[in-house]
């Protein structure tokens, strides 16, 4: 009974000792486990598999999924980084910058502007094509020109009274259409992400006069393609009490872990422990440093439950990652 | 030596997988060398190839950070020829991402449809 429960624990839990962890990698292949039929089976993978998504909003994402391997959970989050295609400025004809950012700075900020524009609807350009055509390229004009403003106090010394046009946001970059494009987007829907990422700063008498060119690519080649700011997943925590935890014990307990993962009741008179929340804990392993209580405790992690956390810029979709590592 | 000229995907390459087959050996041992591929692909595809009982041995590795490259080797108990295995090893990936999707794609739809009507309760 307990060496099945020892095999049970060693297939399917990652468990962090007071010095090490163990079990970490994966085991449950073919002839390794003696009674066990680890073989791929689709249909038993499909009625265990199961995703949750716990949040979604126009920038983030978290959702949980449960059944698969850390291979395949880390291939997501590889080609979500690198291989899922964004539009993104890589040609900067400046035709005139009298800022004091040089034009290759200015350069490498115009490129890192996310670019809300729908990749799947534009094709790679070809190599060596230096013009573009308007199924590839799309072309955004940034012309700012700072002057004094004569309105302003004699004895002001605040740059937004003196100074029009001193900062330079991406709200002043303007979309020119190329060919079709602009009966295909209807107004407003091709633009920067963000109109107030501050590109530059600016004093009377500087100019920036220039055209941008937004092509598709993909994190691989250049990290201002990739559509996510972060891409990281955790295994679920898996926290046992092996006794039961009473009295003052209880409240050290609670201490030892994040907010919300150990609750304290009161049953029949006495503070009892009871593990929550386990979801919630960062694994401080605060518990470690707690000589009574670090016996009692058992710190594990769910081998095949992953909970996904994406940050996303601009528009992305999520299921583009997926074809891609199927294709 | 024989080399196999298959565009697995999109790029402006010569050869996208090769194979390389020790002398006197038979087709049950056999390396696989892919070209412009990593990790993502190589641990995926091997923990698929792992998952089938006919197989003895499978590993892969960068050869080098520099190279875009891994080789991937495969050895079978002796029934089936290496290249099968390699075959139903990308089929079973495919398959389990198409699903991996169907059930995201799904499930996002089961959430928002949730929000929906949480909002219009509210109201």
């Amino acid at each position: 009974m307990a060496a099945a429960q020892a095999v049970e624990e060693m297939r399917s839990r990652v468990v962090l000792g007071e010095f090490g962890v163990r079990n970490v990698h994966t085991t449950d292949f073919p002839g390794n486990y003696s009674g066990y039929d680890d073989a791929w089976d689709q249909d038993r993978f499909e009625k265990n598999f199961r995703v949750d998504v716990v949040h979604m909003d126009e920038n983030s994402l978290e959702f949980d999924m449960v059944g698969i391997d850390a291979a395949i959970a880390n291939a997501f989050r590889r080609i979500l980084l690198a291989e899922v295609p964004t539009m993104a400025v890589e040609k900067v004809l400046v035709y005139n910058n009298t800022s004091i950012v040089q034009d290759e700075i200015l350069a490498h900020r115009l490129g890192l502007i996310p670019i809300h524009a729908d990749p799947r609807l534009f094709e790679y350009r070809n190599q060596g094509d230096e013009e573009g055509t308007e199924i590839d390229t799309l072309q955004f004009r940034l012309q700012v020109r700072c002057t004094r403003n004569p309105h302003a106090a004699k004895d002001s010394s605040d740059p937004n009274e003196l100074y029009v046009n001193h900062k330079v946001y991406t709200r002043h970059m303007t979309w020119v259409p190329l060919g079709n494009q602009a009966d295909l987007f209807p107004e407003g829907i091709i633009r920067p992400v963000h109109d107030d990422i501050l590109i530059a700063q600016l004093r009377p008498g500087q100019e920036i006069d220039l055209l941008m060119h937004c092509v598709k690519g993909i994190g691989k080649d250049h990290a201002k393609f990739s559509p996510v700011a972060t891409a990281s997943y955790r295994l679920l925590p898996d926290i046992t009490l092996l006794e039961p935890v009473e009295g003052e014990a209880a409240e050290e307990l609670r201490r030892c872990f994040s907010p919300g993962v150990i609750e304290v009741q009161e049953v029949q008179g006495k503070k009892v422990a009871r593990v929550a929340n386990p979801r919630l804990d960062t694994f401080s392993r605060e518990i470690f440093r707690n000589e009574k209580l670090k016996k009692v405790v058992r710190l594990a992690r769910v081998r095949d439950h992953y909970i996904c956390e994406y940050e996303v810029v601009g528009r992305v979709a999520y299921s583009c990652n997926l074809t891609y590592l199927g294709g | 030596m024989s080399g196999l000229k298959t565009s697995m995907t999109e790029g402006e390459r010569k050869t996208a997988l090769e194979m390389v087959q020790a002398a006197g050996t038979d087709r049950h041992c056999v390396t696989f060398v892919l070209h412009e591929e990593d990790h993502t692909l190589g641990n995926s595809l091997r923990y698929m190839i792992m998952k089938n009982p006919e197989v003895e041995f499978c590993g892969y590795t960068t050869t080098h950070p520099s190279e875009s490259k891994i080789n991937l080797r495969i050895q079978t108990r002796g029934a089936l020829p290496a290249v099968e295995l390699f075959q139903r090893g990308l089929n079973e990936l495919m398959n389990v991402c198409q699903h991996v999707l169907d059930t995201f794609e799904a499930s996002v739809k089961d959430y928002k449809d949730q929000k929906a009507s949480r909002n219009e309760s509210a109201f």
